[in-house]
């Protein structure tokens, strides 16, 4: 019985595989089959969607219709509705072929799971068609320029007027503020509660009068960031997301996700640049061998640890399949994971010498070796720095005492 | 393959965990080393661990083995680690049984298999020469006589060398010290005429043997594989050896750690346990994080093994490179953690950091898997 049941799964699943694979033969333009050409190169959807191509804007209004773009959210919100196992396999159909992503978004990976887990039906059938079909683009409002690491010391400040809050205060690091539509909010509500308690998540158009952003340039030379100010900004009472105070437990379930997210992309297993060929370019090779031996054994001394890292990674998801595991992981995953890509991309700095130090220019590709080791040094900052993962590390999984 | 332990592994586990703790916890060792005792390690308890099936786990069934595999093997070795056990599982169960298996004719396997399962025969390997580990700089001459050869030169670091029934040598047949051809295996009989051990107690208060051979008459059934054609053979049973000894040292990284972690827990400076110490906390997380690294590439090396796996070599030496670092870091904090009493002999954490560091060095260093590791990828 149960083996009729899983032959027949297998076979649906091959037929899934199959139709998804002629399905985007079919519909992915050829031009959507290349890698993307870095970071200005990808589609971010919303109210004012920069497309590089009419094939960029076909593929993602393609994939939108199936709801491909968010394959295993539930039909009813606009999403694919497939199972994990066939989200996989259409994954894996993707790749084969080297299709693109077609849509990238804070919308799909960050507001939609919390919408998802406490949003009520209302929003739910609001906000998540609107991120499969790329239209609204999300960015997140968590730090403050006096809440960093110590997130729930946040001041913004949303009053009840009634039939609105009223919200003043400012946020920092929110990534694309500037080319985004809407914000999804962390703001005190409760100003005399203990500081976890009085947290709530509202969703804050930025259209709406008394927004104002502003980016932030970088060591990098550039500006993911920016500061956003809310000036008297009204925001009706049915934007609030869960519970009034009870916006931490969101915050914390999505901060859980985002390290699983930073932390599962594989950082410090960064494809592209091999550092071992790398080497052989820059001090030349004996033999097959990179002929500098010191930059030789700092290079395999990375990547030993890069494949203990890449074997971690695959021993947790396995864990996590077959029901065992920690939760806890994600926090081991961030920390080590980020520094290794900081490694990385320090000892890359040191394999290009003086062709690495290059700022402008098309011989440097506008010094895109030093804009990305600058960049990384931000890996184990943002998303929780090194230091509070250690903390989580400390008292989760080792239950070590509070001071 | 999921990078878990199946059910029957599992399984395994939890007998070994609790037959050594009942049989082979630290102090065993503590006083194997007070007694002077001439062996180094109980045979007594080497009999009741064939009888759990683990002098055979490599062996095949149709030898009387358990055929269990590198991963059942690491999971009996990685445990020996947290009990610091002394036997000779590594040299004969995992190492000589490996050799034997792979390079031996059918009527060595039929003749050596089933005693090795059975804990009635037991083998060391004689492979390294100077202080580092150098399996193809081999330069122990072996000169054609009579039908078979006679072996001048000398071994060290033969794990278990000074009681084995019998030695693995690693001689030279043909060519120059430092390559990989001409290297030959030979079966001695450690009484034989002319073997000179010189037993090396070590730092962690296990056995190895300083052995000198003067023309000691080998015969031609006495070689293992073929002649010159040895080091395949060789670098395969030490890349068994390598992954078992990364799992070994998992095994002594996590429970010193686990110890140490308790520790912190309860000892009290300034009024609090001194684990609410946020400097002493994050130097934990970051051992704890380590030490999951060390988990995971040693199971991928052992699994490599199991499935003929052709990156199994690159995996034993990431393995063996990685894990040795990281039971060095592990056993270092917890004495500087345990502080004074953690150098005290009287208190059990020092033997920890001693085993690590002597298993580190066993069949190579990190430097040496780290070039290695660079050479098999081809840099």
């Amino acid at each position: 019985m149960t083996d009729a049941l899983a032959h027949d799964q297998t076979d649906d699943l091959a037929g899934f595989r199959r139709d998804a694979r002629r399905w985007l033969e079919e519909n992915c333009p050829p031009a959507m089959r290349t890698p993307s050409a870095g970071e200005a190169d990808i589609v971010w959807g919303g109210r004012n969607a920069q497309f590089g191509s009419e094939d960029q804007k076909i593929w993602m209004e393609r994939m939108a219709v199936r709801g491909w773009t968010v394959p295993t959210w539930p039909r009813e919100y606009g999403g694919g509705g497939l199972s994990k196992a066939e989200g996989k396999a259409l994954q894996q159909e993707m790749k084969a072929l080297g299709c693109r992503n077609p849509l990238y978004s804070f919308g799909i990976h960050m507001l939609g799971p919390a919408l998802l887990k406490y949003g009520n039906e209302t929003q739910k059938k609001k906000y998540l068609p609107e991120i499969v079909r790329g239209e609204i683009r999300w960015c997140q409002g968590y730090s403050e320029p006096g809440a960093g690491s110590d997130l729930a010391s946040l001041k913004t400040r949303a009053e009840d007027k009634g039939d609105h809050y009223l919200v003043n205060g400012q946020k920092v690091w929110t990534s694309y503020a500037d080319k985004s539509d809407w914000i999804f909010c962390l703001v005190r509500t409760d100003f005399d509660a203990p500081k976890h308690n009085g947290i709530s998540f509202l969703l804050i158009d930025m259209e709406s009068p008394g927004v104002s952003t502003k980016p932030i340039k970088l060591i990098s030379g550039r500006s993911p960031f920016c500061e956003t100010f809310f000036d008297d900004v009204k925001v009706p009472k049915e934007n609030l997301v869960g519970e009034a105070g009870r916006g931490w437990d969101i915050a914390k379930y999505l901060l859980t996700h985002e390290r699983e997210m930073i932390g599962g992309m594989g950082f410090g297993l960064a494809a592209g640049t091999d550092a071992a060929d790398f080497a052989k370019e820059t001090v030349g090779a004996d033999g097959d061998r990179v002929a500098d031996p010191i930059l030789r054994a700092e290079i395999a001394a990375l990547e030993i640890d890069a494949a203990a890292f890449a074997a971690t990674m695959e021993r947790i998801r396995d864990e996590a399949k077959a029901g065992q595991g920690t939760g806890a992981a994600s926090s081991m995953l961030k920390y080590y994971g980020t520094e290794l890509n900081k490694r990385r991309q320090e000892l890359l700095m040191r394999i290009a010498g003086a062709d690495g130090l290059e700022w402008e220019g098309e011989r440097s590709n506008d010094g895109a070796m030093p804009r990305s080791w600058l960049r990384s040094r931000a890996n184990s900052i943002e998303g929780g720095t090194s230091e509070i993962q250690l903390n989580i590390i400390a008292k989760r999984i080792l239950e070590l005492p509070g001071q | 393959m999921p990078l878990l332990l199946s059910e029957e592994q599992q399984l395994l586990q939890d007998a070994t965990r609790g037959f050594l703790a009942d049989k082979a916890p630290v102090s065993e060792l503590r006083k194997l080393r007070d007694s002077a005792d001439a062996t180094g390690y109980s045979t007594e308890l080497w009999g009741e661990m064939a009888e759990m099936g683990w002098a055979g786990i490599l062996v095949p069934e149709e030898h009387g083995g358990l055929g269990f595999g590198a991963v059942g093997a690491g999971i009996v070795m990685e445990e020996m680690g947290r009990t610091l056990t002394a036997s000779p599982m590594l040299s004969t169960a995992i190492v000589g049984a490996s050799l034997i298996a792979r390079g031996g004719s059918d009527a060595q396997k039929a003749e050596f298999l089933p005693k090795i399962a059975a804990g009635e025969l037991t083998t060391a390997l004689a492979v390294d020469e100077g202080p580092h580990h150098g399996p193809c700089r081999t330069s122990l001459a072996a000169e054609p006589s009579g039908n078979g050869f006679k072996l001048t030169g000398d071994k060290s670091f033969v794990v278990d060398g000074h009681v084995a029934d019998r030695l693995a040598v690693a001689a030279r047949t043909s060519g120059e010290a430092g390559e990989t051809d001409g290297i030959s295996l030979f079966l001695v009989d450690r009484e034989a005429d002319g073997v000179t051990v010189e037993r090396t107690i070590m730092v962690d208060s296990r056995n190895a043997a300083r052995i000198n051979f003067n023309a000691v008459q080998v015969s031609g059934d006495d070689i293992l594989g073929a002649i010159d054609a040895g080091f395949e053979v060789l670098d395969g049973a030490l890349d068994l050896g390598r992954a078992c000894l990364a799992a070994e040292l998992t095994g002594v990284a996590r429970e010193s750690f686990e110890r140490t972690v308790g520790y912190l827990k309860e000892r009290q400076q300034f009024g609090t346990a001194i684990g609410a110490f946020q400097s002493l906390q994050h130097r934990a997380a970051h051992v704890y994080s380590e030490i999951e690294l060390a988990r995971s590439i040693t199971l991928k090396a052992l699994q490599a093994i199991d499935a003929g796996d052709p990156a199994a070599a690159r995996l034993a030496s990431t393995a063996k490179a990685k894990v040795g670092a990281v039971a060095r870091l592990a056993t270092n904090e917890a004495v500087q953690m345990y502080g004074g009493i953690g150098m005290t002999d009287e208190f059990d954490i020092g033997f920890f950091m001693k085993r690590a560091r002597v298993a580190d060095e066993l069949y190579g260093d990190g430097r040496f898997h780290a070039d290695r590791f660079a050479e098999l990828s081809a840099y």
